[in-house]
């Protein structure tokens, strides 16, 4: 059993973990603004991110089911279980999250057209009544994300400097490498 | 033979009134819409008020007359936040410019069933002229006249000030339309 993650592993983590995080915050403050180009800017941004982080979560979804993960470092059985349901939690939101924000998007009538260039096909049709009813689940889902996110957080923290058993150093690209 | 005088003479009249009066619109059958691109994605409003005037002889296209009066307070996307913006000083300024309007100049035939129209276009105190192609499908006595053109908004000052950068909201928008026509004569 390897000791830690595959450096694809490794890099699509990190690279997921700012596009997600930066899609919550661009998410948070851009529902707040009155309409102007940033405005318009910013929900198109976050919708290029919520495709981009939909797509890279397949390929990593893929890779996870196709290597072997890192053995967990010695820690009561319900701790390992937790972490491994917040991780599958995890999982499910990178998927669920940016779909019904997709299906929103497509409902209220604006079609994504990922990076200004390349339309996507519309999830639903164009529904009013759709896309209200869909709109608050986009939004719950994405608060459950940042709070399983901020767990996952707080129990890697708890690992490095409470436990100091080096469980971070297994998602940590190799020094020197 | 002399009560047949007056006869033809009114016979002709109701022919007059057929083949060059005016054509009614049936408005819940017809569309004015037209498609915003913003950052790439097309998005499409509709003017819900306008009345138009059609007199037009297919026979004799070159006398024909079009014109539309649309409210301007009437635009919208179907989205609050982009509705409640389209009346704005920057966009049509509904307050100053209740209203918009076409008015042909030349319509001529270019084929079976197609026509070519033009006229002034009258947005926001800026008049263009524009040639808008139409094509008109029969079916028994109705008939429907569809058609799409391009406009360049910032020759109407629609977006001024932030919102005249073409890279978020783009220079093109197209109109596009359909109208429902009772009393046009056989093409």
């Amino acid at each position: 059993m390897p000791t830690r993650y595959s450096t694809p592993a490794i890099a699509l983590h990190w690279l997921l973990a700012l596009l997600i995080i930066g899609s919550l915050g661009i998410g948070i403050y851009m529902t707040g603004l009155s309409m102007s180009p940033t405005r318009l800017k910013l929900y198109n941004w976050h919708k290029w991110a919520g495709v981009t982080i939909l797509l890279l979560s397949a390929a990593r979804l893929l890779w996870r089911l196709t290597h072997q993960p890192p053995a967990d470092p010695p820690m009561p059985a319900w701790q390992a279980q937790a972490a491994h349901a917040a991780h599958w939690l995890l999982y499910a939101l990178f998927f669920a999250v940016p779909l019904v924000g997709w299906a929103y998007s497509s409902a209220a009538g604006f079609p994504i057209v990922w990076f200004g260039v390349l339309p996507l096909p519309d999830f639903v049709s164009p529904d009013k009544a759709l896309a209200e009813a869909i709109k608050p689940w986009h939004g719950r889902l994405a608060y459950l994300l940042a709070a399983v996110v901020v767990l996952h957080v707080a129990a890697a923290l708890k690992h490095q400097f409470v436990d100091r058993d080096g469980l971070l150093l297994r998602m940590l690209p190799q020094r020197g490498a | 033979m002399n009560h047949l005088v007056p006869v033809l003479a009114s016979l002709t009249l109701v022919a007059a009134a057929t083949s060059a009066g005016a054509q009614a619109v049936v408005p819940a059958q017809s569309e004015i819409s037209f498609v915003s691109k913003q950052m790439g994605v097309p998005v499409e409003g509709k003017f819900k008020k306008w009345t138009a005037q059609i007199a037009l002889d297919p026979k004799k296209p070159e006398a024909g007359k079009v014109s539309f009066v649309i409210d301007t307070a009437s635009a919208g996307f179907g989205a609050a936040e982009t509705d409640a913006e389209v009346p704005k000083a920057a966009w049509f300024n509904v307050a100053k410019f209740p209203q918009a309007s076409f008015t042909s100049t030349a319509v001529r035939a270019t084929g079976p069933g197609k026509f070519e129209v033009a006229g002034q276009l009258a947005i926001k105190g800026s008049t263009q002229n524009v040639v808008v192609p139409v094509t008109v499908a029969q079916s028994g006595a109705n008939s429907t006249a569809t058609g799409a053109f391009t406009i360049k908004r910032l020759d109407f000052k629609i977006g001024e000030g932030e919102w005249a950068d073409t890279s978020m909201v783009a220079n093109e928008v197209q109109v596009k339309f359909k109208l429902a026509l009772t009393g046009l004569a056989p093409l």
